[in-house]
């Protein structure tokens, strides 16, 4: 096995670890400051280093670049094997760019005044972003399956330790329920290991493309399909996919906001990007072949999460079942199993990250000001806190999926791909265009009870104003927001070769399928 | 009969365990004379035997031999678990230290039966003959007995010990009337020459071959109380509850080690060819994969509804023993029996940190008047002693086999084993009660970190406690983030070829 060394995303990966051990060295009550800007200083490392990788990062090869592979248990075939196309890479920068911005909004939450143990909330920061950069480069399936699993204890923390009222409840059920999918892909991930010898998923997956290595496949149950859902289903519970959100919910209301935001921004993306990454290629007959069942519960997800979220009045719950919805269109343009499709989820990850993310930041905002939740506790909030209503405003019509902002792109992109789609076509993208105009209503219904209206109520009169570290993290997630829905070009050439890549590679193994999948 | 001669007897293979009996034996004789107010120097002496049985077994670790005569085998197997129950009574000695005292349980006694027991271990680990076997079992057995019931003035443990003894003496008859009938069946009790004969009486059928089947049954059902697994479980919350809790700490790696020892050892290197006509797997595969389902779902979910910390981890070393049995009945698989004996041996070392671990925080938050073990009791301690609990949540997250502890390397290669071996339903049962088992674990840090208390002072957290503390914290991440380490000391361990001729 083939040694190599050091890789500028190994630095990246571990740059958070570096961090984490300073602060796990220093004093809790005596340096409190200090430990709030260790943590932010290498978060902002981390984004940097990411934006260095992005610069050295080719855009024309499809395949891993900065590749690391070190042995790690080489009696099992098992590697430190990292690398990243340009799906990676976006999957990276999302990360690097939300947990600076989580950790900076922490700094002026009131959290710390209940619950205290500041020190060990940033710990849990850093350690939760290794392990998310890590599912990213991950190219060796335990050591990606080892990241993943170690994604649930710090979130697993968050929530019960700083969340709400009913944190301890939200979090076991976040654990048991994540961890149930996860295991039964422990199964099917040592079960392809040991069909071809390694567990490193490049080498699996050209062996499978070059027929090497086969996965016996003959209808919706075979032995191929079950690995496929194997993995599948611990990434739906991830996204969530229909009938497997209820966890959310609870979850994302109970953490709090720098969690909801990461879990938003971040920890839903892992299960997208997993399906991308791991069940079309390693799997692309079961993948043809389920992709209706699971772009119907894509579909179902878009229409019951819109639905749900209208009849909201916790705006917290509203925003967590928007998420079902949106991540239902990044399900439908995975499966729709073509070029356009497959970028279009790509980038609605992204944007979904960004604009959900800011919605969550929003919420937290409101939230410290007021000590609520409740939708009818507000109105008028543009009155009394104009600039915030402005940013609030652009925040929200990007989720909606304005024209020129980014959410448009992502999910017009992904409408192109499945009308287009030989797997899921026309009914599909239908019903989803329906769930645009869903988005729209709860939407706009939550802005205008928000922030329309009469300042009737007292307590919304005097809401103190914006501090510089509120300012900052709307005012860069609205950058962002204009920037992706002006320059779209940009973020699709990072990954058009990567994802190219991999719908040829899913149609060179299934050629009965290749004429549908052009 | 020849009288043998001393290469033949081979001693220098039996060192490891010959040394530390010997060693025990003056540890008796040393205690007598030491003066009342220093008898911590006994236990201090007890840890330079198993010091001196460790570099022994270091020494002689890559041996390929047997030795008195072929009741005895000196392997690469034998040399590992040596090494893992050694371990054991090292930690289990830093924690009973104080704890015996603060109780007021402190006897010199303790720590020589401690030694015969961890003998009795190595022994059977060792033991190439099922009279050997036989005795290694008593040796192990006898002075945990008494150790259960160490505290004395306590109602409870007085009926712990009395309970592990009826209860065992009941095992330990059904092991000599099975071997018995594998005696009656193959005309010896060494273990090479059961495997020599057992191919043609498989072959032939008939009266002997039903002697075989009996007997194994029973020898199985023996161990499996040894090692305690569903339905010959029902003895051990009762005991651990009851017992000091080093004791138990012990007793629950201990045990397991010696009887999964002499487990494999008699199914899969005596016993692979017990086939009864029905080629390839032998027969005792469909009962331990039953076995082991049933040890995982009755050990997980009783483990659920429990409220003292020493009966969850009675129930949760049950959960656990069904996982390593999944080992076993992979190891059914001729090709695969070699790798699944290995990672049976690698969730044995992994489960010793982790236990050990787990039970020395029980211990440092126990009362002197043995209460304080409830889950309750561990309200609050994130606040009260941090560095504890966050090693405690640590020893949770292993139990449960979160990657980057020990836990998950042993249950990766347990189900790596398992799924090369085809036991695909075996797996899925695995995985599912592992689900269950982070519900009781994962509550464990609910408790110390999510719930509003005071949090215990821990008092019994003294520095040599804190010591065995550390030791199981390094034992737990080191083998988490780098396998590689445990692999490589497995790497020679060849069950089958080591007993084939």
């Amino acid at each position: 096995m083939e040694m190599s060394g050091l890789s500028l995303l190994t630095v990246v990966l571990f740059m958070p670890m570096v961090g984490l051990t300073i602060v796990l060295f220093m004093n809790e009550e005596k340096q409190r400051n200090a430990i709030r800007w260790t943590t932010f200083g290498f978060t902002i490392a981390t984004f940097l280093l990411s934006l260095l990788l992005w610069a050295l990062h080719d855009p024309t090869n499809p395949g891993l670049q900065f590749v690391q592979r070190n042995d790690w248990l080489p009696s099992f075939g098992v590697s430190y094997y990292v690398g990243i196309d340009g799906i990676g890479l976006i999957m990276i920068l999302l990360t690097t760019f939300i947990v600076p911005l989580a950790v900076l909004f922490s700094f002026t939450s009131h959290i710390f005044e209940e619950r205290g143990r500041e020190k060990l909330y940033y710990m849990f920061m850093l350690l939760l972003q290794w392990a998310m950069i890590g599912v990213f480069a991950a190219q060796d399936l335990v050591i990606f399956y080892i990241f993943w699993e170690v994604t649930l204890v710090p979130m697993y923390f968050l929530v019960g330790i700083w969340g709400g009222e009913q944190r301890v409840y939200a979090a076991l059920k976040f654990f048991l329920y994540t961890m149930a999918g996860s295991i039964l892909m422990l199964l099917a991930v040592l079960y392809v290991g040991s069909q071809a010898n390694t567990f490193a998923v490049p080498e699996i997956v050209a062996a499978v493309q070059a027929g090497t290595l086969t996965f016996p496949f003959d209808g919706l149950f075979s032995t191929q399909s079950f690995l496929f859902l194997g993995f599948l289903i611990a990434f739906a519970i991830k996204v969530p996919i229909f009938p497997f959100h209820s966890w959310l919910p609870d979850a994302h209301v109970q953490a709090p906001t720098a969690g909801s935001v990461i879990l938003a921004g971040v920890l839903l993306k892992m299960g997208t990007y997993g399906i991308i990454r791991f069940c079309l290629p390693m799997f692309p007959e079961a993948s043809v072949a389920w992709a209706p069942v699971v772009g119907a519960l894509g579909v179902i997800g878009i229409i019951y999460g819109a639905w749900v979220s209208y009849a909201q009045q916790d705006i917290k719950k509203l925003v967590a079942y928007s998420s079902v919805s949106h991540m239902g269109f990044v399900v439908i343009g995975i499966f729709a199993l073509n070029a356009e499709g497959l970028q279009g989820a790509t980038l609605q990850m992204v944007n979904h990250g960004v604009s959900t993310g800011g919605l969550f930041l929003l919420v937290g905002m409101l939230y410290e000001r007021r000590h609520t939740k409740d939708i009818n506790a507000y109105g008028g909030i543009w009155k009394a806190l104009p600039f915030f209503g402005a940013l609030s405003l652009i925040i929200t019509l990007s989720s909606m999926g304005l024209p020129g902002l980014n959410g448009f792109v992502g999910e017009f992109t992904i409408l192109l791909g499945t009308f287009g789609s030989q797997v899921l076509g026309f009914g599909f993208a239908l019903f989803a265009t329906l769930g645009v105009i869903l988005a729209a209503i709860y939407m706009l219904y939550m802005f205008q009870k928000v922030f329309l209206g009469e300042l009737d109520k007292e307590e919304n009169k005097h809401l103190h104003p914006m501090n510089w570290k509120e300012v900052t993290v709307l005012v860069v997630v609205v950058i962002m927001i204009f920037w992706i829905g002006l320059q779209p070009s940009i973020w699709f050439d990072i990954m058009d070769s990567s994802t190219k890549s991999i719908v040829d590679g899913i149609a060179q193994v299934a050629p009965q399928i290749t004429a549908m999948l052009r | 009969m020849t009288v043998p001669s001393w290469t033949d007897l081979n001693l220098g293979a039996t060192l490891p365990a010959v040394m530390l009996a010997i060693g025990t034996t003056l540890l008796l004789l040393v205690d007598v004379f030491l003066p009342k107010e220093r008898r911590n120097l006994t236990a201090w002496l007890a840890m330079g035997g198993l010091v001196v049985s460790f570099v022994l077994t270091l020494a002689t670790f890559n041996q390929q031999t047997t030795a008195l005569m072929d009741m005895f085998i000196g392997d690469t197997f034998s040399s590992f678990m040596n090494m893992i129950v050694l371990v054991a009574a090292a930690l289990t000695i830093l924690i009973s230290i104080d704890y015996m005292n603060r109780t007021g349980s402190a006897r010199g006694e303790f720590w020589s039966l401690l030694l015969l027991s961890t003998a009795g271990v190595m022994f059977m680990s060792s033991a190439n003959d099922l009279v050997v076997i036989f005795v290694a079992l008593e040796l192990l057995s006898i002075p945990l007995y008494v150790m259960a019931a160490f505290r004395s003035n306590n109602a409870k443990s007085e009926e712990s010990g009395m309970k592990y003894f009826v209860l065992g003496a009941f095992a330990s008859a059904f092991f000599v009337y099975g071997a018995a009938l594998v005696f009656g069946a193959t005309g010896t009790t060494n273990l090479t020459e059961i495997f020599a004969a057992v191919s043609s009486i498989s072959a032939e059928g008939g009266a002997s071959l039903a002697y075989l089947l009996v007997g194994a049954g029973l020898i199985v059902v023996a161990l499996g109380f040894k090692v305690a697994v569903v339905p010959f479980h029902m003895w051990t919350p009762d005991v651990y509850e009851g017992a000091p809790t080093p004791v138990t700490a012990f007793m629950s790696v201990g045990a397991k080690i010696g009887g999964f020892a002499a487990l494999l050892r008699v199914l899969v290197s005596a016993l692979p060819t017990l086939t009864a006509g029905q080629a390839p797997d032998p027969v005792w595969m469909n009962t331990v994969m039953i076995i082991s389902g049933l040890t995982m779902i009755v050990g997980n979910f009783v483990a659920v509804s429990q409220t003292n910390l020493k009966r969850m981890l009675a129930y949760s070393s049950i959960a656990h023993a069904g996982y390593i049995l999944m080992a076993v009945a992979a190891a059914a698989d001729p090709a695969q029996a070699d790798a699944a004996a290995k990672a049976a041996l690698v969730y044995l070392l992994s489960y010793t940190f982790t236990n050990l671990g787990a039970f020395a925080v029980v211990a440092a938050v126990e009362k002197n008047d043995g209460t304080g073990t409830d889950i309750t009791d561990l309200t609050g301690l994130a606040r009260s002693r941090p560095i504890l609990a966050a090693m405690m949540a640590v020893f949770m997250l292993s139990l449960t086999g979160i990657p980057l502890t020990a836990g998950f390397t042993g249950k990766w290669f347990i189900f790596q084993s398992s799924i090369d071996a085809g036991l695909f339903p075996l797996a899925i049962v695995g995985v599912l009660t592992s689900v269950v088992s982070a519900y009781y674990y994962v509550r464990i840090i609910v408790t110390m970190y999510l719930l509003d208390g005071a949090g215990d002072p821990a008092q019994g957290a003294t520095r040599a406690v804190n010591l065995a503390l550390y030791i199981s914290l390094a034992g737990t991440l080191v083998l988490g983030l780098f396998p590689i380490l445990a692999t490589n000391l497995t790497q020679a361990v060849t069950l089958v070829a080591s007993v084939a001729p």
